[in-house]
């Protein structure tokens, strides 16, 4: 697994958890800043998903299995969307935390990601 | 133009009372079924943290039943009873509505019921449980989240449930 990848698409989920838990936190909804920004981590998680099939084309396999693994990858690359669309139907403080929790999930799929790859394996 | 502003503020004045009028009888056919929403607001957020919790724990225990059944089958078995648990919140979160607001409500006190006995067994003997489930150690492996949901859960059903009252009682106040 690229460790370039996966840190970039962590601290990203990071920063946007705490832009938008700010935004809960002020009472306001999301914004167009915060969907560019949903978009960006979207992107990079998208990337991470290109690189890892790219990865398993090539013969690596992750250290606790390809079950398991998928699922976390595919799922890494669907959070902040789902979040996006919820966050769009709670027009609310609500909505920023919706968006808030789903940049914390990324950065803990990406720590298990991290784990069931095989940390330092590749 | 000073005579112009005298009338339309009066017109407002009557167009309010007018509204408040005819706004009676849609508002006490509401009272009547006073829809509960159950899933806006901080409903939203728990719905997309059980709808999380649906799919990690389902995918979690369909996985470990397909490779490794036989290891801790009753732990795995444990996992995607949780996430049907947790499936059913998030359908009644989604649908709304004081039916599916009661259902939520068992369904969270089993869940809440669920964390604490495993949680407690986990912690008192740990051969109980060969392998870990979402509710082991009070879900320590995804940061209590299985222990805080039911609570926030129960406490916002009730709630929910108390505006809706609010609601129906302000209307009936109104009325009189």
């Amino acid at each position: 697994m690229l460790d370039a990848v996966l840190i970039t698409v962590s601290v990203t989920a990071l920063l946007l958890a705490a832009w938008c838990g700010v935004a809960a936190l002020r009472d306001q909804p999301t914004n167009d800043w915060h969907f560019v920004a949903m978009g960006v981590v979207t992107v990079a998680a998208l990337v991470q998903l290109v690189i890892s099939i790219v990865q398993l084309a090539h013969g690596d396999r992750p250290q606790h299995g390809m079950a398991v693994f998928l699922p976390y990858l595919v799922g890494a690359a669907l959070v902040i969307p789902a979040a996006a669309f919820m966050s769009l139907a709670e027009r609310t403080r609500w909505g920023s935390a919706i968006v808030a929790a789903g940049g914390l999930i990324l950065a803990v799929l990406e720590l298990r990601l991290n784990e069931i790859w095989g940390a330092g394996h590749g | 133009m000073a005579d112009g502003t005298r009338v339309s503020t009066t017109k407002g004045g009557d167009g309010m009372t007018d509204d408040a009028g005819s706004g009676h009888t849609p508002d006490d056919a509401e009272a009547q079924a006073p829809k509960v929403r159950i899933g806006q607001g901080p409903g939203r957020l728990l719905l997309s943290l059980y709808a999380v919790f649906t799919v990690a724990a389902l995918s979690r225990s369909i996985v470990q039943i397909a490779t490794k059944y036989h290891d801790a089958p009753l732990a795995y078995v444990l996992s995607g009873v949780a996430g049907v648990v947790y499936a059913v919140i998030t359908v009644a979160l989604w649908k709304g509505g004081e039916q599916a607001r009661r259902v939520a409500l068992v369904c969270c006190s089993a869940e809440l019921a669920g964390v604490i006995a495993v949680g407690t067994l986990t912690l008192v003997d740990s051969s109980a449980f060969p392998d870990a489930t979402v509710w082991s150690d009070f879900g320590v492996g995804y940061v209590f989240l299985p222990l805080a949901l039911p609570v926030a859960g129960l406490l916002w059903l009730r709630r929910a449930a108390r505006g809706a009252g609010q609601r129906r009682e302000q209307q009936t106040g109104s009325e009189a």
